[in-house]
């Protein structure tokens, strides 16, 4: 039922990701796109390191892409990273928003709209409020909201802004959305 | 240039445009783009939709209007209304030295093949406001080769051609502009570059002699004939694949052989149809060479 997972996330999220990402199996239906707040410089580093700790296949995106399964996709730094009605990526160097490019809130507005109802949000851990505005969207367009809960956040403003804003139906204990996600992804 | 205010977005969008009804916000998005088309010759329709949503959205905010038919008619209407709605749909932001690895690179790749003509020329594509074409001129200046050169930078939106023309930034992002300066290898000082005058900083007159800035849309307008170097940097990402297509070629054309490609680092002529007629010289900065044929 569902078409795509779209997470959003910056202090902390690192390492929130090494724990949810390498438990999405090869089979894994659904496409994970990720924006993280991480500074304005190359990710290469990074998304090797990702990439070798996940089952699925991790990677930048590109302009005009088409989102597939199997992957699970990051916003290149310093752009802000949108998704299409036609189910492709397009990217802007428009402003920051929220003081943050790549912002949160302008990829779940845009995968709002692309998948309506068939998309899962999801917002983990981050010292700052981006994302929540986005993920009430989501929820208003009939997806499904979830957050990681406060407490277990390295940084919990994020998840607390969206909490307050969005008011998500779920909120999970870290190691708890793994599960969560593959099984609704299954459902 | 604006800051975007995405509350006005989301208290819109809950007025009139729901999930219930995306297709017909599709629909009139469509059918204003084509009006603007036809009312005033700019040609949106093969932009990026999603950009493009988010500014309509933004503008329909703070315009104090419902739908975007009630947008269409005041900008059919309206010119003055227009010509503000352009300043939405172009893209207005920039740095000097942007990327400061592609100026490292331009610099280190490219100069010693534009040293070997006595006289080039270079086109801007997508200019905006004109802090990459003065970067540009420092380089070209350092190398020893403005005066070689003519460089044409162009750009659709007027009001930020004004702005270029004028060479005039604000202070408060200098600090930035220097320290991108001296990672793309400068040899100096920006300061070296400009005069401060209260808030601003102005560019020296020298710098800017050798550049004509001109009104040029790559959607609707011709090539540039015989140019050594163009320069198009996060303008392609703003538009569907084929309108790309479309423009790496106008490239092709206006280049002559040999002519060097520089694109933004997240654009590439990989999946282009043109993408064959031309070589690589830096795939990680994304410049290209047209192939003799």
């Amino acid at each position: 039922m569902y078409k795509a997972i779209v997470i959003g996330t910056s202090y902390g999220g690192f390492e929130a990701l090494k724990i949810i990402l390498p438990k999405f199996g090869e089979g894994f239906p659904l496409p994970v796109i990720i924006v993280l707040h991480i500074g304005d410089h190359s990710n290469e580093n990074f998304l090797n390191y990702m990439n070798s700790l996940c089952q699925l296949h991790v990677k930048e995106v590109e302009s005009n892409e088409k989102i597939q399964k199997g992957f699970i996709y990051f916003a290149p730094p310093n752009y802000h990273l949108l998704i299409e009605s036609d189910f492709t990526f397009s990217l802007t160097t428009d402003e920051k928003h929220n003081f943050s490019r790549p912002s949160i809130d302008i990829l779940f507005e845009s995968a709002a709209w692309a998948y309506t109802k068939e998309l899962i949000g999801v917002v983990l851990t981050g010292a700052n409020s981006d994302g929540a505005a986005g993920l009430k969207m989501i929820k208003d367009f009939g997806g499904l909201t979830i957050i990681q809960s406060p407490c277990s956040a390295l940084a919990p403003e994020m998840p607390r802004a969206a909490l307050k804003i969005a008011k998500p139906p779920i909120t999970l204990k870290l190691e708890d959305i793994a599960g969560k996600l593959i099984e609704l992804s299954i459902s | 240039m604006k800051p975007a205010n995405d509350e006005g977005n989301i208290n819109m969008v809950q007025g009139t445009y729901n999930e219930s009804n995306a297709d017909l916000l599709n629909i009139e998005i469509q059918l204003l783009l084509e009006a603007i088309f036809l009312r005033y010759g700019y040609d949106f329709r093969n932009y990026s939709k999603a950009h493009i949503k988010r500014r309509i959205l933004h503008r329909l905010g703070i315009s104090m209007l419902s739908s975007v038919t009630q947008l269409q008619d005041r900008i059919l209407r309206e010119r003055a209304f227009f010509i503000d709605f352009l300043d939405d749909l172009s893209i207005n932001v920039t740095e000097m030295f942007r990327d400061p690895e592609f100026y490292k690179s331009l610099r280190e790749t490219i100069i010693p093949k534009l040293r070997t003509y006595a006289y080039f020329k270079i086109w801007h594509a997508g200019c905006s406001t004109g802090e990459e074409v003065f970067s540009l001129s420092i380089l070209l200046k350092e190398e020893g080769l403005l005066d070689r050169c003519q460089v044409y930078a162009t750009d659709f939106n007027r009001n930020v051609l004004e702005i270029a023309r004028e060479g005039v930034y604000q202070k408060s992002d200098i600090e930035q502009y220097e320290k991108n300066y001296q990672l793309s290898g400068g040899s100096k000082k920006l300061s070296d570059y400009y005069k401060s005058r209260y808030g601003s900083v102005i560019f020296d007159k020298e710098l800017s002699n050798k550049i004509v800035f001109a009104d040029h849309n790559l959607v609707t307008d011709n090539v540039f004939a015989d140019v050594n170097l163009i320069l198009c940097r996060n303008v392609l990402i703003y538009f569907e694949k084929e309108l790309q297509d479309k423009v790496i070629g106008l490239f092709y054309d206006s280049l002559v052989p040999s002519g060097i490609l520089c694109l933004g680092t997240k654009e590439s002529i990989k999946f282009s149809r043109h993408g064959n007629l031309f070589e690589i010289v830096d795939e990680k900065q994304r410049i290209y060479k047209k192939k003799i044929m």
